[in-house]
């Protein structure tokens, strides 16, 4: 037998010392979170109630019409919505209007929060060194590891599976912004400059509509990684198809996970097709000027 | 000149790129080199020194080779960089002192510039773009677009104005660019190599066209080209820069005839030679005499007629010329066939030299020639 290794000194004392850190900070602020943290339930619970009361014709002409109007395609329209019926027939249209609403309402956060970091971070080099290495920590670290902090805060629930679902999905988001802002021809935005626009000017008229591209692919990323969490969310009580998926596990009956897992696949794929095409579309206009 | 002539001075400017600037400067007026103070401080110098005036009305081209600062340097009289020492005064006001609001009115109003890669905004059309300036300004959509189509009719882009720059060629784009900077009605205008992009031939369209609205309205043009040909072309003056120094200002002749250092005439010889330009482009034919013809009433009265007379007497040709007092004088003689690059530093040791074409002499080239014969050349080209 292999030697243990040697015990330096008792853990225990610093064990407990954090954990009755934790519960000291969980009992007095976690009513405040909780609080701070309504509008975002409201959000979610709003966006699931309605996607559940819309009628499933409604949902599906919806998505359609979002699919052509991105890409032009009358195969991808149609592939949209043949996804959708069958999601239906399944039986899962519930639980998938759950996922897609726990995925829009952390994409939606990411976006709003992250595209003003991203900004922000373009602006002052001191921000960018900052938050690059941060941002690259929270692409590596594991996915499960997203969600320990915000349940001992929370328990179990919605608010937490939200805040990891949008820790989770929102590096890309900030980087492509960044990234996109930077990217933009130097020489123009000299040109702006030096016709005597105002460094907001500058931004809305010139960096922003130039990054759009880049940043639309971050988005459209950030909307990937959101789906690819609500699996993992479920676990933790956000419910939807990931939370099908976890009973197939739980109660070996292969079926279950694989159907809610097929139409896990579709949702994606879905979504990918939109948020792409709708890339390409900004990168075309740009580069031809139509 | 007097002090109302001068619009824009350049007070002892240095630009130091870098985390240590002081150390630079002093560095730098101890004595040390461009790459010393890069080497002992870390930093780069973008400028060093640089003192000169800019003349209401003139064009006044900045020339150096890639590197050697002339965008730097444009680029502090909007300041779009800050020098790091040293005042820029325009119209007698010192820019560096006018805080962010006061910028922002002077950038809009009193001056506006064009790029060498065009700077347009790639998701505007080309109405929108030229328009750029004046809604900065605060006029009205309606005003600025009347102004817009003016501009554009100006620089030949009439009915283009729906197109995005895309859809133009590299000479139109620059139109535009030009377009836009007219259209702020600026008086002063910096060009950073604004033709370099360009084919040879639109180039030379461009610089036509240049010249022609410069003759209209009278602005203050800074240009800035690596070309010598460009400069002598379009500059009433001429600054050349090497490694952020000044080495000389001065006008087109001066540069070519009376270089301030080897730097200069290195630059101007290179140039020059790499042109094919031959004295025969350049001279003009003049009376030629026998020694024993060359009585001083014939001679006069040939010298109302033409600008020189040329004594030949079997030793080597001499040369009367107009306005020269007393005897035709012993002077130097290329071949006609000669490039003109060549005749420079012949031109520098005499006001006038005798050409010669299959070994007798026909006529006489002078710096005025040379320099106008160059000057043709480059509106050729
Ligand atoms: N932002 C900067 N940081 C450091 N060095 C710079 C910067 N901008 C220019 N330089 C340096 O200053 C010098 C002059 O550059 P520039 O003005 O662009 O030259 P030019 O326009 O004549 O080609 C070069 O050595 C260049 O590397
Ligand atoms: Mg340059």
């Amino acid at each position: 037998m292999a030697d243990n290794f040697p015990e330096f000194f008792d853990t225990r004392g610093l064990r407990f010392a954090i954990d009755d850190g934790f519960s000291w900070v969980v009992a007095n602020y976690g009513d405040m979170f909780e609080r701070l943290l309504m509008p975002l339930l409201k959000l979610l619970s709003g966006m699931e109630t309605f996607l559940q009361w819309l009628p499933w014709y409604v949902t599906i002409a919806a998505i359609a019409a979002l699919t052509y109007s991105a890409s032009r395609s009358l195969k991808a329209t149609a592939g949209a919505a043949i996804m959708l019926v069958f999601i239906g027939a399944l039986g899962l249209w519930n639980d998938a209007m759950a996922t897609v609403a726990l995925m829009l309402a952390a994409t939606v956060v990411a976006v709003v929060v992250g595209i003003p970091l991203g900004i922000a971070m373009a602006r002052w080099d001191g921000l960018r060194s900052m938050a690059l290495p941060l941002l690259d920590i929270m692409q590596t670290l594991p996915i499960f590891v997203y969600l320990i902090p915000f349940v001992m805060l929370f328990g179990p629930g919605k608010i937490p599976a939200i805040l990891a679902t949008v820790f989770f999905a929102i590096p890309p988001v900030i980087r492509l912004t960044d990234l996109g802002i930077r990217q933009v021809d130097s020489e123009v935005v000299e040109a702006i400059t030096a016709f005597g626009a105002t460094p907001r000017q500058k931004l809305f008229k010139v960096q922003i509509p130039l990054a759009l591209p880049t940043i639309m692919a971050g988005i459209n990323q950030t909307t990937m990684m959101a789906l690819s969490m609500v699996v993992i969310a479920s676990m933790i009580g956000a419910g939807g198809l990931g939370y099908q998926v976890l009973q197939g596990i739980q109660r070996l009956e292969v079926s279950r996970g694989l159907i809610a897992g097929i139409a896990i696949v579709f949702l994606a794929v879905i979504f990918d097709r939109i948020a792409q095409s709708y890339g390409r579309r900004a990168q075309k206009h740009l580069a031809s000027g139509e | 000149m007097t002090a109302s002539d001068v619009k824009i001075q350049v007070d002892k400017v240095y630009k130091i790129f870098g985390d240590r600037p002081d150390d630079a400067i002093a560095e730098l007026r101890a004595g040390a080199q461009k790459t010393e103070v890069l080497q002992k401080t870390g930093c780069v110098v973008g400028l060093k020194d640089i003192d000169f005036s800019i003349h209401n009305g003139e064009t006044f081209v900045i020339m150096g080779l890639s590197g050697s600062g002339k965008s730097t340097l444009i680029r502090h009289f909007n300041r779009l960089i800050e020098p790091t020492a040293g005042r820029i005064l325009i119209d007698g006001r010192n820019i560096m002192e006018m805080n962010a609001g006061e910028l922002l009115a002077f950038r809009r109003n009193g001056i506006s510039m064009v790029f060498q890669r065009f700077g347009l905004l790639p998701h505007q059309t080309v109405l929108e773009n030229t328009i750029c300036g004046p809604i900065l300004q605060g006029m009205n959509r309606r005003e600025a677009v009347a102004l817009g189509m003016e501009q554009l009719e100006l620089v030949g882009l009439k009915g283009f104005e729906n197109r995005f720059p895309r859809q133009l060629s590299g000479g139109m784009q620059q139109r535009v660019g030009l377009a836009r900077a007219l259209a702020t009605k600026a008086d002063v205008l910096l060009m950073d190599e604004a033709f370099s992009a360009l084919d040879p031939l639109i180039k030379s369209d461009m610089q036509e066209q240049l010249k022609d609205i410069q003759a209209r309205l009278k602005k203050t043009i800074i240009f800035i080209t690596h070309d010598l040909d460009e400069a002598l072309h379009l500059g009433d003056r001429i600054a050349i820069l090497k490694d952020g120094e000044l080495r000389q200002v001065g006008t087109g002749e001066e540069i070519l005839f009376r270089p301030a250092d080897d730097y200069v005439e290195r630059f101007v010889r290179k140039v020059d030679l790499s042109r094919a330009m031959y004295a025969h482009e350049a001279f003009t034919k003049v009376p030629v005499l026998t020694s024993t013809e060359a009585t001083p009433e014939r001679s006069a009265a040939l010298l109302r007629e033409h600008p020189g007379v040329v004594v030949t007497n079997g030793v080597g040709p001499r040369l009367l010329a107009r306005g020269a007092t007393g005897e035709a004088i012993s002077v130097a003689s290329v071949d006609a066939g000669a490039a003109i690059g060549q005749c420079f530093p012949l031109l520098a040791a005499h006001d006038a030299i005798v050409v010669t074409e299959g070994g007798a002499a026909t006529g006489m080239l002078t710096r005025e020639m040379a320099f106008k014969a160059l000057a043709r050349s480059v509106r050729k080209a």
